[in-house]
């Protein structure tokens, strides 16, 4: 099965080993993809709070490289898949919207190609029996909160992403690994996002009351599929402790950082030692020596 | 709580349409049901919640609500726009008043939000895409405030968690164009 993989920018900057475990994943998978020669930046929210036929342009210039390779487009940024999403949407609904994002990118584009989130292709092209019957280490029961953040799930009727209150598609991928998948209220609330530097006042304290919620529903781990999530999650602990005097001290994965462990990836492939809070009682758990 | 309005002509009207005008939202649907308030993350940590910013517009309210602290501590979550049974889309109000916002020069800008928005896109006008290290410096030297929130940068740096040299294999010259008739685009509008 071959895509257009658009990694997006922090995939070789902040969130790397979310790049790495998503291309080790999807090589044991047999999935092929194919980074569109030339991709530029989806804007993300510093765009769309700026201007809106920007945050409309830079996806499209993207959008129109995978167009011309006739496949469709796999993103594993929950932000990046948002912003192709929301473009896709305003070109194909808004004609006035469309002819100025044509003259701004120099190419008329008509919202035609498809953007998936990695996650839709595990569930819907692997499937979860397939992804079963590869694993070689099972989560031994680790118990997972599942944390989709926003930008998956909202706008709904753009996403299209499961469900947009209650979301499960992480929760099946936790199961299907031996996990066991915890229901907790914060699924979908919001971890701050592109506020992380500008407001850290508000992301610390929207951090604290997700990670808390997690641990308090029994969590030892946290899986999410989000950049901006992952390091409000991961780093702003650290910053947690400092100001509550609270030590959460729970790590938190890419669910493809997870999936690679069981499929036997080695944990250096997976990016895991990127990880602020370490993954080591997770990796113990699967019984994956750390030197794989 | 009291809302006061200053009514004052022409330019009040102007905010609610240009709102309208940029957002496409059709602030009438609105009976104050304060669901968008009830899932809004931020709405305990500012003055006005976006339920008594959508009544404020429809009261005619003028520049003055271009201060609201909501304005630049709103995260975009959309949980707002996802809940109201109206179908409003009230994110959407917010972004607008972001861009009115800085269109009009409103004195508060809290947390420096559109300093960073700033500093992340002048990078992906350079190069095509972001560039963390030079987006971050770009904003700590808007701030004036150098040292805050840099204890983790040793450790990042050991775990090569950002990186170092600028992105290289963009479409640069797309991104360009991109960013050149934006702007113009924008100028001939005001």
């Amino acid at each position: 099965m071959k895509y257009a993989y658009y990694p997006g920018c922090s995939a070789h900057s902040t969130a790397r080993d979310m790049h790495e475990s998503a291309l080790a994943v999807a090589g044991a998978l047999g999935l092929d993809l194919i980074e569109p020669a030339g991709w530029t930046c989806c804007g993300a929210t510093a765009a769309h709070q700026t201007d809106p036929v920007l945050a409309a342009s830079l996806p499209t210039a993207s959008l129109l490289k995978v167009r011309d390779m006739g496949l469709d487009m796999v993103v594993n940024c929950a932000a990046c898949y948002n912003r192709m999403k929301v473009a896709n949407h305003e070109v194909s609904t808004d004609p006035a919207m469309r002819k100025k994002v044509s003259d701004a990118v120099g190419r008329d584009y008509d919202g035609s190609v498809k953007v998936r989130h990695i996650v839709e292709v595990l569930l819907e092209d692997v499937g979860l029996d397939a992804i079963k019957n590869s694993i070689k280490q099972s989560l031994n029961g680790l118990q997972v909160a599942c944390y989709y953040g926003c930008l998956l799930v909202r706008p709904h009727e753009v996403t299209n992403f499961d469900d947009p209150e209650n979301p499960t598609s992480l929760d099946r991928l936790v199961t299907a690994m031996g996990g066991v998948s915890l229901d907790w209220p914060h699924k979908v609330e919001c971890c701050g996002g592109g506020l992380s530097m500008s407001r850290t006042d508000i992301v610390v304290s929207l951090t604290d009351s997700i990670v808390g919620m997690a641990k308090a529903a029994g969590a030892r781990c946290i899986a999410v599929s989000c950049p901006m999530c992952q390091i409000n999650l991961d780093m702003r602990q650290q910053d947690i402790e400092k100001q509550t005097g609270t030590r959460h001290d729970i790590p938190v994965l890419y669910v493809t950082q997870l999936l690679g462990l069981c499929l036997g990836i080695s944990p250096d492939r997976l990016g895991l030692k990127k990880l602020m809070v370490s993954p080591a009682s997770v990796i113990e758990k699967i019984e994956v020596h750390a030197n794989g | 709580m009291a809302i006061t309005i200053k009514k004052s002509s022409k330019e009040v009207e102007g905010l609610i349409r240009r709102v309208e005008e940029i957002s496409g939202v059709d602030l009438n649907l609105c009976y104050q049901c304060k669901k968008c308030t009830s899932g809004c993350p931020v709405a305990k940590m500012t003055e006005s919640p976006p339920s008594e910013i959508m009544r404020r517009l429809l009261l005619g309210a003028g520049d003055e609500l271009l201060g609201s602290d909501i304005i630049w501590a709103c995260v975009s979550c959309e949980t707002c726009s996802a809940r109201c049974p109206m179908g409003i889309e009230v994110a959407a109000v917010m972004d607008a008043l972001r861009i009115l916002a800085l269109e009009k020069k409103a004195e508060k800008q809290e947390g420096n939000v559109p300093l960073f928005n700033r500093a992340f896109l002048s990078t992906v006008r350079l190069f095509g895409r972001t560039y963390d290290i030079a987006m971050i410096a770009a904003y700590k030297l808007g701030t004036l405030k150098l040292m805050n929130d840099t204890e983790k940068f040793p450790t990042m740096l050991k775990k090569r968690k950002i990186a170092l040299l600028p992105p290289t294999g963009a479409d640069r010259k797309t991104a360009r164009r991109i960013f050149k008739k934006t702007k113009q685009n924008k100028a001939g509008k005001e």
